[in-house]
């Protein structure tokens, strides 16, 4: 279905484009975006982004900062996804260093980061529905996601902020009856999608403000470096966990949806099925997760001992003493390591020259990228287009300015 | 980890048989190989990567500019490569003195190239040759100095 455009006619005179300045302070570009539109009446001739105003400077903080020092800035890149950024940050460094973690420690890696991913999607499906005017998706999306937010609370102690993964594996050992809390919140969501899906799936006002907008294809995705949802739905079925698998992925069974209509109504169906698969996962990790065993790895020097053995033995009490003043100095060299955020593919660069804090840090952030292609997506359609497709994009402005 | 076993990356043995010249070094660390290219080849071996029927990389993940102060040469970008058919990743890494550090762009091989290189010239002050809006993009357009240079400091100049 493709929708009409109805374009009123107006008076002849010299035709000039009028530049429009959509943000900083817009509500529908989520956060401080300026979007400069050159219009032809209602028509988008030229977009260009004007990013950089969340720009905090993590990349240099994290120079003077010792590599766990750094976790707590990982957080704050991407806020509606915070362990998706510790994870990819702790496996950049744990490559670097050269560990293995346990394998308990791995699973629940995966299944608080599948987590998020559903919280992330939910936040997004609920601000997209309603720049699209759909309020009440909104209202249940927060609802659902405010059980994930009780989880994280539950597990780490922090709603948000919750740096929870740690260089070696988990800051603490999750609480005895987490997993109840956890299958609670699996078992209701797919009864909540379906909710979902009735409000909008079928919806026609939600089909014409979608369908067919934004197109992006599979050629320009690639050109651009677009990762995660957005090329999943022009057709690739390029996903992380499936192409480069880490922290176990390899051993769970999920599958990566793809659509190939590439507009923003096949990226609203690419999210709501990864939605149905993350849970699918955590209903896996559920089963693989043992109720006791190490949540940590044991390198002496580098990660930290147990309390138990802080307390007890002289050796123990060096080495912690040792890791949270100067912390510990990873072989001079460089890694790269990638994951599949809820927003696509999330690149750690971490430069080491042998001392205890990282030489160089760099984010590889899919909204900075992703963003890029907003002017392939609204150049040629209508301003109210513009709002959807910055929508469909599923940017976090604090990860695209860093 | 990766999909390549150390030393099995078989873009280096391509690169190689399609020109000595492109490769100046290989760094093998922790199964990620690094193919260190001299400046004036940058954007043929570039080409040359992308179209490959038997690579395809045509997938540019990242730039990512290192300042390596005060040794020279200063600076070096690593250009994070992917091969969504073949999958296979590899880094391309240029070396750039520290006076006036310029090289060709890469944006008309990977548009995506368009911010990653405004960002290291935004941050780093590294000037590519032939992009098409050089600007910066992070920082405001009056700043003055490159924040991510080692000579800058944290808490910046006041």
């Amino acid at each position: 279905m493709t929708t009409k455009t109805t374009v009123i006619e107006t008076p002849a005179g010299p035709a000039q484009p009028m530049i429009l300045n959509m943000g900083p302070q817009h509500p529908s570009t989520h956060g401080v975006l300026r979007v400069v539109l050159e219009l032809d009446g209602e028509i988008v001739l030229t977009a260009r982004p004007d990013i950089g105003y969340l720009h905090t400077g993590i990349e240099k903080s994290c120079e003077s900062k010792t590599y766990s020092q750094c976790i707590t800035l990982t957080d704050r890149i991407d806020y509606l996804a915070p362990l998706s950024n510790n994870l990819g940050f702790c496996l950049a460094a744990e490559r670097l260093i050269g560990i293995e973690i346990p394998k308990r420690a791995q699973y629940i890696r995966v299944l608080l980061t599948e987590l998020t991913r559903v919280s992330s999607h939910l936040v997004w499906l609920g601000t997209h529905a309603i720049d699209l005017g759909a309020m009440s998706v909104f209202l249940y999306s927060f609802r659902e996601r405010e059980e994930i937010m009780k989880i994280y609370e539950y597990v780490s102690g922090q709603r948000m902020m919750t740096s929870y993964f740690r260089i070696g594996g988990l800051a603490l050992e999750p609480p005895p009856d987490w997993l109840d809390r956890v299958r609670r919140v699996v078992d209701a969501m797919p009864g909540h999608i379906d909710e979902y899906e009735t409000l909008l799936t079928h919806n026609r006002i939600w089909m014409a403000r979608t369908k067919g907008v934004g197109y992006l294809s599979p050629e320009g995705a690639i050109a651009m470096g677009v990762s995660g949802p957005l090329l999943r739905a022009s057709g690739l079925a390029y996903d992380v966990r499936r192409a480069f698998p880490y922290s176990s992925y390899e051993e769970f069974d999920f599958n990566v949806p793809t659509q190939t209509a590439g507009d923003c109504y096949a990226r609203y169906q690419v999210r709501v099925a990864e939605i149905r698969e993350s849970l699918k996962i955590i209903r896996q990790a559920m089963d693989k997760i043992e109720p006791t065993g190490p949540f940590r790895a044991e390198v002496p020097g580098i990660i930290p001992p147990s309390r138990e053995e802080m307390k007890t033995s002289i050796e123990g009490l060096i080495y912690h003493f040792k890791i949270f003043t100067e912390g510990f100095a990873p072989p001079p060299g460089e890694v790269y390591q990638c994951i599949e955020s809820p927003r696509g593919e999330l690149g750690v660069f971490i430069a080491s020259d042998g001392s205890p804090k990282p030489f160089r840090v760099k984010f590889r952030t899919p909204s900075f990228v992703n963003l890029q292609s907003l002017p392939m997506l609204c150049e040629g359609r209508l301003i109210a287009d513009v709002v959807a497709c910055i929508g469909t994009t599923d940017i976090v402005l604090g990860e695209v300015d860093r | 980890m990766e999909s390549s076993e150390a030393g099995k990356n078989p873009a280096v043995d391509k690169l190689r048989d399609w020109d000595k010249q492109a490769v100046a070094e290989v760094i093998e660390f922790r199964g990620e190989t690094t193919v260190v290219v001299p400046q004036q080849h940058l954007v043929r071996a570039a080409e040359f990567l992308m179209s490959e029927p038997s690579l395809r990389f045509t997938f540019l993940s990242d730039i990512t500019p290192v300042d390596r102060f005060p040794i020279e040469p200063r600076f070096e970008l690593n250009y994070h490569l992917l091969s969504i058919e073949r999958l296979l990743r590899l880094r391309l890494r240029v070396r750039l003195p520290g006076a006036e550090p310029a090289l060709p762009s890469v944006s008309g091989v990977w548009a995506t190239a368009n911010w990653h290189e405004r960002e290291a010239f935004d941050l780093f002050g590294i000037r590519f040759h032939g992009h098409p809006d050089l600007r910066r993009i992070l920082m405001p357009d009056d700043w003055e100095g490159y924040p991510l240079r080692k000579d800058y400091p944290v808490e910046g100049f006041r």
